[in-house]
């Protein structure tokens, strides 16, 4: 074709907005997907926490009636408070996690292949991890009690006991967790800048303050990490309860995660609407996490490009 | 390097570190290591409650034969393949997408976008339940691989965006000026210019997806039920209640399961790593 003919033909009106168009066009089935599965669903559930529904009939509009009874509810403040001590006793994997990534940052003869292992837990489904730690419970035969049946203890039944149950679930979960926050921190290590803690050792300092004066400070973003992973882990508790208790005894070891399935989805009924409620405080709760975490990576993007 | 490399210390030192990482490590996969010797066990030891001592005989191929052939166990994992490898796919194409739309592009809503998808990713499940279930009994999909496997792209393409974006942004930017001041059409920079280079992101993103995918259980029990459309994780559970307190057979059922998720690590090591620990450095 000869230059003079093309230069005379106007570019066409996608050519013109070439770059103002195409984003949109690659963003089009992403965003289209996500609005349909994820965000509007939120806001159908909030909706629906407003009905007192049993996911077949006609769904009867009671206003705040679902969160009244909450307030009533004696399960959801033992859900409530599970999940609290889920929160606080999750976040050990952190610093567990970081112990352990110390103790393996070293370079003998295979130690590569002790990482890979130590990282183990993480890669194999929680459903396992469930299976696992109720044998290594277990009453009768479990590894635990053969264990305590050495100094003459026990045997004590975890996952059957109120008082021990939701520990007992914590201490499963942890063990993957840990496994997460120590790859982080592995990662994290090799980063740490070599000529600052050269300097920082001719200066004299060493151990647990060059630890805690020169390295976790550089591990920043590790531990941010870190704690974003385990607080959304910690909430988000369900497979290990579902697996290894069922919400028992007595539904003392329920979260609301759980709790939320067990009122919408179980032989209990179906109580959608008293379910989405729950759903709804649970999510209020991660919406502080959320925003937190959105805020401090706005505060790093303005910084970038 | 923090701690002290152990070369520099006293030998003495050396080789109580050497003698302690494979007890540490025992220890810490002792759990995994009582079922493994359990999966090995003839039913006799449980009945005769030898339940720690030597395994009276080795009975890895009865053991394993059973639950290869005598149960639904294939069946799951068949399943478990066809919902993950679809899903994985699906996350690929979708997130590649809309990471170079979001990393290369600048426009108002881009941060708005991307947000979205972030926060999405990290609200809990149970707050989609509801409506999500209802959604795909609409469609006719409850019940089926398809339902599980729309779902599943839709929400992990949140993460894998976030992904995809923060290693799109870190890609040298010239590149596609470049390309740009050459007349090179938009979508060609995405297919001939980007792609190449995100083919360590694309990897990492893949195994990432197989694992968490492979590894569901909540949205397998909420949108399947039966041998025909769930997958491993579900269906251990009534594989269990098939061989209740059968513990050599269950045991060796959970290790099947667990297996494709570790066999991915071990073989793409360095791919997984990079994904998890993204953002972990600066």
């Amino acid at each position: 074709m000869p230059s003079s003919i093309k230069a005379a033909t106007p570019p066409s009106w996608y050519k013109r907005n070439e770059i103002a168009v195409t984003p949109w066009l690659f963003l089009l089935p992403g965003v289209a997907f996500f609005l349909l599965y994820v965000i509007f669903p939120i806001f159908q559930s909030i909706n629906v926490s407003f009905y007192d529904w049993d996911g077949l009939g006609e769904a009867e509009w009671i206003g705040l009636g679902n969160y009244e009874e909450l307030y009533w509810d004696d399960a959801f403040y033992v859900s409530l408070r599970n999940n609290l001590i889920w929160l606080v006793l999750y976040l050990l994997a952190v610093p567990a996690g970081l112990f352990i990534a110390l103790f393996l940052n070293q370079t003998v003869t295979g130690i590569r292949l002790y990482k890979s292992l130590f990282f183990f837990p993480f890669v194999i489904s929680q459903v396992v991890v469930g299976l696992v730690f109720t044998w290594f419970y277990d009453p009768t035969f479990g590894l635990l009690n053969e264990f305590i049946g050495l100094f003459g203890l026990g045997p004590i039944n975890v996952l059957g006991d109120e008082r021990y149950v939701t520990y007992g679930i914590i201490a499963a979960g942890i063990w993957p967790q840990t496994a997460y926050c120590m790859i982080l921190y592995l990662t994290g290590l090799n980063a740490v800048d070599p000529e600052q803690i050269e300097a920082a050792r001719l200066d004299g300092a060493k151990g647990a303050r060059l630890l805690w004066h020169v390295i976790i400070p550089q591990l920043k973003p590790a531990t941010f990490i870190a704690f974003v992973v385990t607080i959304i882990g910690a909430l988000r508790s369900f497979d290990l309860i579902s697996i290894m208790t069922n919400g028992g005894p007595f539904g003392e070891s329920r979260v609301l995660s759980f709790y939320m399935f067990e009122v919408a989805l179980s032989e209990y009924g179906f109580r959608m609407g008293y379910g989405a409620s729950i759903a709804v405080v649970l999510f209020l709760i991660m919406l502080c996490f959320i925003a937190y975490f959105l805020y401090s990576m706005y505060q790093d993007d303005k910084g970038g490009r | 390097m923090f701690p002290r490399p152990i070369e520099h210390s006293p030998r003495s030192w050396q080789l109580t570190y050497q003698a302690m990482l494979p007890a540490a490590l025992i220890l810490w996969l002792l759990p995994l290591l009582a079922v493994a010797v359990f999966s090995v066990k003839p039913d006799a030891d449980f009945t005769t409650g030898n339940y720690w001592g030597v395994p009276s005989s080795f009975n890895f191929v009865e053991n394993y034969g059973k639950v290869f052939f005598a149960s639904d166990m294939p069946r799951y994992m068949l399943n478990s393949v066809l919902i993950t490898v679809p899903t994985m796919i699906g996350c690929v194409v979708l997130s590649s997408m809309t990471g170079f739309a979001l990393g290369v592009y600048k426009f108002r809503a881009n941060l708005w976008v991307f947000f979205m998808f972030v926060a999405g990713n990290f609200v809990p499940f149970q707050i989609l339940m509801v409506p999500v279930r209802d959604l795909t009994l609409d469609m006719g999909l409850y019940n089926t691989k398809t339902g599980l496997v729309l779902f599943h792209v839709a929400f992990q393409t949140g993460f894998c965006t976030l992904f995809m974006r923060n290693f799109i942004r870190a890609l040298p930017f010239e590149l596609i000026e470049a390309a740009r001041v050459e007349g090179v059409a938009e979508w060609r920079i995405f297919w001939f210019v980007v792609l190449p280079l995100m083919k360590p992101a694309l990897a990492a993103m893949a195994v990432l997806i197989f694992t968490f995918i492979w590894n569901d259980f909540f949205w397998a029990v909420v949108l399947t039920q039966g041998a025909e459309s769930q997958p491993v994780t579900a269906g251990i559970t009534s594989f269990n209640a098939q061989y209740r307190a059968a513990y050599h057979l269950m045991s060796a059922g959970s290790i099947v399961a667990a297996l494709p998720p570790v066999a991915m690590f071990f073989l793409m090591q360095k791919h997984f790593i990079a994904g998890l620990t993204l953002g972990a450095v600066k």
